[in-house]
C-alpha cells in the first residue's frame, strides 16, 4: 500500500510538471487561432449559385486563358519551359489541369473575379509596393461567365487516385510551383532565384513540415497563411478541405514515411513488456517469500 | 607462478585463473542490501538499464550520423529516421531515453535527499552521484546539438554564450568552446567528439566509482536505521532469512528490480513509439539557420530549472546587471547539490516526513523547482519575469537557510 502510495505522489508531481511545460505552455506560446474556413465565405463577389456552362467556358478559357496558362488535360502545353515563364511572370503560372478539382468552388470563382484578394495578399500589392499581380482581374466578366470557366475547369480535371500518387499529384498542383520536397525528390518548378525575387525570400522544403509544424498548425496554415503567420508573402491557396488533406496526407508519407510501422510495432513491443513484467513480478513473490 | 591442478569442470577451470566463485559472492550472492526498502531503491538499477539502451542505440545511430553541418541534418531526419531499416526506432529509443533518464536520475536524487542518503558516511555516493548528473547534463546538451535543427544550433548558441559572462577571460573562453566566432561546423565536430567518446567515458568510470563508493557506507534502508551488516549478513547464511535485515543483490534485490524495470519500460516504451514529442522538439525538425531565431528559445525540460534561475535575474541590483546576477545564481545552483551533505547540519538519518523542520524544506524545495521549471518554459513576459525572479530567489534562499534550518532542527532533536 505504501509503495502505491509513494507512486501517486510521483506520478501527481511529474503529471503536473508536464503539463505545465508541455501543453499549457503549448498553448501559451501558440495560441488557438480562428478554426480553418473551407468555403471562404470572406469573399463573395461572384454568386456560386449560378449553374456554369461547360461550353460557354471552354470558348472563355480558350480566349482568356491558355496564353499564359497550360492546360495539359485538355491538350493545352505550357507556352514556354519554366524558365522562361518565370523569367517572365516571376513565378511559373499554374497548369489549369486540376484547378476544378483542388480549389474551392468559391474561392476559385472569386480568384477569377479579383486574385489578390482572394489571396489575401493586399498587403502585398498596394498601390504603392509598385509591385502588380501577373494575373490581371477578371471583374469584368460577369459572374455567369465566370462560372462557365469553373465548370469547365471542372470538367476537364482528371480524377487521381485514393494514395500517395494521387496525393503526391494534389501536392504537386497545389504547393510545387513554389516549395521544394527535398524527401521526396521534388523541386520547385520556378527556378530558386526568380522564387526568390519574387516572394521576398526563399520558400521553405516541406520535407519535414509534417513534423516541425505538425498536422494541427498545416490545417489552419494553409487554409489562410496569414492567420498564422501575419504579412507573409504566401498565398491563401484556396485548397478545398479534401485537397488539403490529400496535402498534408502526402507530407506525412515523405516526412513520416515510418509511421505505420512505429505504431504496429509499438504495440507488440509493449505486449512483450507487459508479459515481461507479468513473469518479474512471480519470480520477484516467489524469491521474497523465502525472506518476508 | 601458481602450480594448477587438472579441472574437473568448466567452472573450476575459469574459477581457477580468474577466482570467480569468489568474484560472484563479493559482486553478487554475498553484496548485502538491506531488506527495508521500496521501489524508489530500484532506480539505480533502472538508470543502469537506461544508460546500456543509450549506448546501444547510440551506437547504431553512429553508423549513419554524419556530423557535418551540411550533412547532419539530413543523415538524422533523412537516412536513419526513413531509409535505414528501424533507424527511426533506434532514434526514437535513443532521444526519448536521453530524456526520460533525467526523470529518472531526478527521482533517485531526490530519493536520496528526502531519505538523507547523503550523509553520516555517504558522501562520497552523493558526490559521485552529483558528478554522474553533471556528465549526464553535459552528455544531453552535447547531444542536443547534433541533429543541426533549429533548436540544437540556438539552444547551443545561448548556452555557449554563457560562458561569455565569466570576468576577464569570457570572450575568449566562448571562441575557445565553439572553435569559432560562432556556433558552426568546428563546434557540432566537437561536440560530436565530446557525446560519443569523452563523456561517455567519463560516464563509464563515474558509474564504477559511484558503485564502489556504495560498498563501505552501505546502501540506506527506508528508516534510515544504522545497523551491523556483518551481523545481519551471517543471520541471512545462517538460514535466518526472515529474521535478517539484509538481503543479497542476486537474486533477491534484482528480482525487485527487474520487476520494477518491467512495469518502467511499459511506460518507455509507450513513450518511444506513440507519445515521443515531449523529446523531440517540433522546432528541431527545421534545419539549423543562424540568421533566423525561433520566437521561443528553450532548453530541454531537464534543464529549465536551472534556465530559469539564469533567466530569472533581469534588472540590475546594486550596479550589477541582471545578466552578471543571473550567471551567479546558475553558478552556485549547479554547485550547490553538490555540497548537500555539509549544509546539512543536522545529524537524523530518516525520511524527511519525519524530521520536524526538514521536511518543509524538502517539500519547499520540490515546489520550487517545478516553479522554476515551468516558468523556465513560458515565454519571460510580464507577471512571468516576476514569478521566475521570485522562485530564483526563493531557489537561493532556501539553500543559504538550509544550515541554520537543520541547525536547529539538530538541537530541538537533541543528536538523534
Amino acid at each position: 500500500m505504501k509503495e502505491f502510495k509513494i507512486l501517486a505522489v510521483i506520478v501527481a508531481l511529474v503529471g503536473i510538471t508536464y503539463y505545465g511545460i508541455e501543453p499549457y505552455a503549448h498553448s501559451v506560446m501558440h495560441p488557438e487561432v480562428a478554426a480553418a474556413d473551407f468555403t471562404f465565405k470572406d469573399v463573395k463577389n461572384v454568386d456560386t449559385t449560378l449553374a456554369g456552362n461547360v461550353e460557354n467556358g471552354k470558348a472563355l478559357v480558350e480566349a482568356n486563358c491558355i496564353a499564359c496558362h497550360a492546360i495539359e488535360a485538355a491538350g493545352h502545353p505550357a507556352v514556354m519551359p519554366n524558365a522562361d515563364a518565370a523569367a517572365s511572370y516571376g513565378v511559373v503560372p499554374p497548369d489549369l489541369s486540376s484547378a476544378g478539382r483542388i480549389y474551392d468552388t468559391n474561392y476559385l470563382a472569386n480568384f477569377i473575379f479579383d486574385p489578390v484578394t482572394a489571396m489575401h495578399l493586399e498587403h502585398k500589392y498596394t498601390p504603392d509596393s509598385g509591385k502588380q499581380f501577373p494575373m490581371p482581374s477578371y471583374n469584368w466578366m460577369t459572374p455567369q461567365e465566370i462560372m462557365d470557366v469553373v465548370a469547365y475547369l471542372k470538367s476537364v480535371a482528371p480524377k487521381v487516385s485514393e494514395d500517395k500518387e494521387g496525393h503526391k499529384a494534389t501536392f504537386e498542383a497545389a504547393c510545387g510551383r513554389c516549395h521544394n520536397m527535398k524527401y521526396a525528390g521534388i523541386e520547385a518548378t520556378t527556378p530558386t532565384d526568380n522564387l526568390k525575387n519574387y516572394m521576398g525570400a526563399t520558400p521553405p522544403d516541406l520535407s519535414q513540415y509534417i513534423k516541425s509544424r505538425g498536422e494541427h498548425y498545416l490545417h489552419s496554415f494553409i487554409n489562410d497563411p496569414q492567420v498564422l503567420l501575419h504579412g507573409t508573402s504566401m498565398p491563401r491557396v484556396g485548397l478545398s478541405e479534401k485537397a488539403q488533406e490529400e496535402v498534408i496526407e502526402y507530407m506525412e508519407e515523405v516526412g513520416d514515411s515510418k509511421k505505420a510501422e512505429r505504431e504496429s510495432l509499438g504495440l507488440y513491443v509493449m505486449g512483450y513488456m507487459v508479459v515481461f513484467a507479468l513473469f518479474a513480478y512471480l519470480w520477484k513473490r516467489k524469491i521474497w517469500e523465502e525472506v518476508h | 607462478m601458481a602450480e594448477f591442478k587438472k579441472a574437473n569442470s568448466v567452472g573450476e577451470w575459469f574459477d581457477q585463473r580468474l577466482g570467480v566463485v569468489n568474484f560472484s559472492k563479493v559482486m553478487m550472492s554475498e553484496y548485502w542490501i538491506p531488506k527495508e526498502i521500496n521501489f524508489l531503491w530500484a532506480m539505480g538499477m533502472i538508470l543502469a538499464v537506461m544508460f546500456k539502451i543509450l549506448l546501444i542505440s547510440g551506437i547504431f545511430l553512429l553508423m549513419y550520423y554524419k556530423p557535418d553541418v551540411n550533412m547532419a541534418f539530413d543523415s538524422v531526419n533523412y537516412t536513419i529516421m526513413q531509409e535505414v531499416a528501424y533507424g527511426w526506432l533506434f532514434r526514437h529509443v535513443h532521444a526519448v531515453g536521453a530524456s526520460v533518464v533525467f526523470l529518472i536520475i531526478y527521482i533517485h536524487m531526490f530519493t536520496g535527499i528526502y531519505y538523507g542518503s547523503y550523509k553520516k558516511g555517504r558522501e562520497m555516493i552523493w558526490i559521485s552521484g552529483m558528478l554522474l548528473f553533471m556528465l549526464f547534463s553535459a552528455e544531453g546538451f552535447s547531444g542536443y546539438m547534433l541533429p543541426w535543427g533549429q533548436m540544437s544550433y540556438w539552444a547551443a548558441y545561448v548556452i555557449t554564450e554563457i560562458f561569455g559572462g565569466i570576468p576577464l577571460i569570457g570572450d575568449e573562453l566562448v571562441v575557445w568552446i565553439r572553435g569559432n566566432f560562432y556556433v558552426a561546423d568546428a563546434t557540432l565536430t566537437r561536440f560530436f567528439m565530446l557525446h560519443v567518446l569523452l563523456i561517455p567515458l567519463a560516464i563509464l568510470g563515474a558509474i564504477v566509482f559511484h558503485f564502489y563508493a556504495l560498498r563501505f557506507p552501505h546502501v540506506n534502508n527506508e528508516s534510515g536505521e544504522f545497523f551491523d551488516y556483518e551481523e545481519e549478513a551471517e543471520k541471512f547464511k545462517a538460514g535466518n532469512k526472515k529474521g535478517s535485515k539484509v538481503i543479497p543483490f542476486w537474486p533477491v534485490f534484482l528480482s525487485k528490480d527487474v520487476f520494477v524495470m518491467g512495469i518502467f519500460l511499459i511506460f518507455f516504451f509507450y513513450l518511444v513509439f506513440f507519445h515521443y514529442g515531449f523529446a523531440m522538439d517540433p522546432i528541431n525538425f527545421d534545419k539549423a539557420d543562424g540568421l533566423k531565431t525561433p520566437a521561443h528559445i528553450y532548453p530541454e525540460w531537464y534543464f529549465l530549472w536551472s534556465y530559469e534561475v539564469l533567466r530569472g535575474w533581469f534588472f540590475e541590483i546594486a550596479g550589477i546587471s541582471g545578466k552578471d546576477l543571473g550567471l551567479m545564481a546558475f553558478g552556485f545552483a549547479n554547485a550547490i547539490f553538490l555540497v548537500l551533505p555539509w549544509l546539512d547540519r543536522s545529524p537524523m538519518v530518516k525520511p524527511a516526513n519525519q524530521r520536524p523542520y526538514f521536511k518543509y524544506w524538502f517539500w519547499l524545495m520540490i515546489a520550487d523547482l517545478m516553479v522554476l521549471t515551468e516558468f523556465g518554459k513560458l515565454p519571460p513576459t510580464g507577471p512571468n519575469a516576476w514569478v521566475g525572479f521570485g522562485a530564483s530567489l526563493t531557489f537561493l534562499v532556501l539553500f543559504i537557510a538550509l544550515p541554520f534550518i537543520t541547525k536547529a532542527e539538530a538541537k530541538k532533536v537533541g543528536g538523534k
